[in-house]
């Protein structure tokens, strides 16, 4: 994934010259990720921009960019990192257009590595995704394949909202797949049907996406048909895709590893009672980390739902 | 440090004039007229018909005489207190008036103008400034990004981090602080123990210049001097105009509870259009009929400005679902569907 991610920003430096890139350490050392790696030298010291350590900043100033009519794509290191500049998303990126009726737009693109399972230090392991999802006039996407990873991110520079990108970190490395080759997009606000099911819906995005398409195998030897949605875009969400799924199983697990309360799971479950309530035969299972700091890697394996987890709410489902 | 300051408080020319009598006389205009708009905005409020309004009395040399230093094209980020200077670079009253009636297309100033609407939360906007002007080199134009902002809002941790961005990435960007000595109840004093304003500049590494914010032609010369070196790419530079607001924070507010209201008076005795005035009297440019004229055609054009902003036609009840995105998502489409369903209208 990491290679996609690094792809689609070398087409987009490539294809339009109103894309800049900045952050802390993006330049020549290609990020913490190296996700981007090697832009600096390719497309040269007036697209790639090293900046202090300032995420406040860094925001503050792609807004301004975005606003003068560039599409920057800023990258804070991790998402534990982002609070800083959350008062920039939540109180001028988010709101530019409807405080100008349209008159001014932010078109910029912040990426954030997220997620734990790489037994990193405090903070490095957030899934506080809820929040920005949470924010009125960003999007916020989150790919779990290489491919997606492209296309979504090339659709999102493209965008003429602003888009937050969280990338699951341990999937840079984790999944290889052949992405196709220069620019094509991925629809924001479509969740993708991963393998069709009758018996049980499970949903998830990002991250957890691996665990839960491993938890759908195993059900599938005990001759368990799982579907399973990989919701792609948490702001705006799919609800189609959503219900109809639900409607269509009458059963729906949905995965997350963020803090329980509050979370996308939970809104994926008002959903459901909202769309497909007469439909369910069982209630909807939440898989989710606790509403609990998130666990320095000792500990981190209780934390963060695993296949084990997902298999079991999906037989509590089927048994209800 | 002393202040820069070209005119003495009584008016007298202690110094090279930046600009001639008849562009002094424009000016001179533009803040009587300010002021006429000012009172107006106040006025409105105690009748009901604007919501919070936020006074600039008092400041009208310190925004007029920077914003006049701009190109037309450049970019301006300001507060809820610039009002002077956003109309001064082309926002219209009847758009300013707007917002402050509680209507998003007063955000929208005509096309062309490159001012973003007021930041309200104190502090955020200055390094949109950066990322503006920074935006503009990147793309070979030579437009520069002037905001302004309140002795208050140096405290914020982004005042910080604009100045360094700035500095670093050479960015062209006027910080024009309106030292006006109050953030609501914290005077200036309580604000920051650094001497001025101006000296944090040093820190930072670029130029820093504290000017007399109630004399125009100072405040001309120290703001020319900092945009032409940000179009030339010199890069940033903070001024600091010291200034004073006349008035409370907001017409929500009772200065009354936490100054005296002899410092008001002592500030009332360096009015910068008072000073103007005497200026032009001096060099017998100034006559009181010219003057009358210019009151009677500022209060004719801002009630006409009201007049077009009461009498747009209202907002639909879902047009918040049309300002969010460059499309709505089929989220906010279902949510809008509920807002008619719950109000029982129609769409």
């Amino acid at each position: 994934m990491a290679r996609a991610l690094n792809e689609a920003l070398d087409v987009a430096l490539g294809n339009d010259d109103r894309v800049v890139l900045l952050g802390e350490d993006v330049g020549s050392t290609g990020g913490v990720f190296r996700i981007t790696d090697g832009l600096l030298e390719r497309h040269g010291p007036s697209r790639v921009f090293d900046t202090p350590v300032a995420e406040s900043g860094i925001v503050g100033a792609a807004f301004g960019m975005a606003v003068a009519g560039l599409r920057p794509v800023a990258e804070l290191q991790f998402l534990g990192f982002s609070y800083p500049a959350f008062d920039q998303i939540v109180s001028h990126v988010g709101r530019i257009r409807n405080r100008s009726n349209h008159r001014f737009t932010a078109p910029l693109v912040i990426r954030i590595p997220y997620g734990g399972g790489i037994g990193a230090a405090e903070h490095h392991s957030e899934s506080n995704e809820a929040i920005y999802a949470h924010t009125p006039g960003v999007k916020v996407v989150v790919p779990s394949s290489p491919t997606d990873a492209k296309g979504l991110l090339l659709a999102a520079i493209a965008d003429p909202d602003p888009v937050i990108f969280l990338e699951p970190i341990r999937l840079y490395r984790a999944v290889k797949e052949e992405v196709p080759e220069g620019h094509y997009t991925v629809p924001i606000g479509a969740a993708r049907v991963v393998g069709e099911g009758t018996d049980v819906t499970l949903i998830s995005y990002g991250a957890m996406m691996r665990d839960v398409i491993w938890a759908a195998d195993v059900l599938a030897t005990d001759g368990i048909a799982a579907e399973v949605i990989d919701l792609r875009t948490l702001a705006p969400l799919d609800h189609d895709a959503i219900s109809r799924s639900a409607a269509k199983t009458g059963r729906v697990v949905v995965a997350v590893e963020a803090h329980r309360s509050g979370s996308l799971a939970s809104e994926v479950a008002a959903i459901v009672q909202e769309r497909a309530l007469y439909s369910m035969l069982a209630p909807v299972e939440r898989v989710t980390g606790y509403d609990t700091v998130v666990p320095l890697k000792r500990s981190e394996k209780h934390y963060i739902p695993g296949v084990g987890r997902i298999v079991a709410a999906a037989r509590r489902a089927l048994e209800a | 440090m002393d202040p820069l300051r070209l005119l003495a408080v009584d008016g007298r020319l202690i110094g090279e004039a930046p600009i001639g009598l008849d562009e002094t006389l424009r000016l001179f205009a533009a803040m009587v007229t300010a002021r006429v708009y000012d009172r107006k905005g106040s006025a409105l409020q105690r009748q009901g018909r604007l919501a919070t309004y936020a006074q600039f009395e008092g400041q009208e040399a310190a925004q007029i005489g920077s914003a006049v230093a701009l190109r037309p094209d450049d970019w301006m980020a300001g507060t809820y207190r610039d009002a002077a200077a956003m109309w001064f670079h082309g926002y219209t009253w009847d758009k300013l008036l707007l917002g402050r009636m509680g209507d998003e297309r007063g955000g929208a100033p005509p096309a062309g103008v490159n001012v973003l609407p007021p930041s309200i939360t104190v502090g955020g906007h200055m390094i949109h400034a950066v990322g503006l002007g920074w935006a503009e080199r990147l793309r070979g134009s030579d437009r520069i990004a002037i905001t302004y902002f309140g002795d208050g809002a140096t405290s914020e941790g982004d005042f910080h981090e604009a100045m360094n961005f700035a500095a670093v990435f050479k960015t062209p960007t006027v910080f024009l602080c309106e030292n006006n000595g109050w953030a609501i109840s914290m005077p200036r004093a309580r604000q920051t123990s650094s001497e001025t304003i101006a000296q944090k500049a040093d820190a930072y590494g670029m130029p820093g210049v504290l000017v007399d914010g109630n004399d125009l032609l100072a405040m001309v010369a120290a703001t020319r001097e900092a945009v032409d070196r940000a179009r030339a790419g010199g890069g940033p530079t903070l001024i600091e105009a010291l200034t004073y607001r006349m008035a409370p924070h907001t017409t929500t507010d009772d200065a009354g509870r936490y100054r005296a209201g002899e410092d008001v008076e002592e500030w009332r005795t360096q009015d910068p259009i008072e000073r103007v005035r005497e200026y032009l009297k001096g060099a017998g440019a100034w006559n009181q009929a010219w003057e009358d004229d210019v009151s009677a055609k500022a209060a004719a054009d801002i009630e006409a400005a009201v007049e077009r902003a009461e009498s747009l036609t209202p907002l639909s009840p879902d047009a918040m679902f049309d300002r969010m995105y460059a499309r709505p998502t089929a989220v906010l489409e279902a949510q809008r569907r509920a807002v008619f369903r719950d109000e029982g209208g129609g769409a």
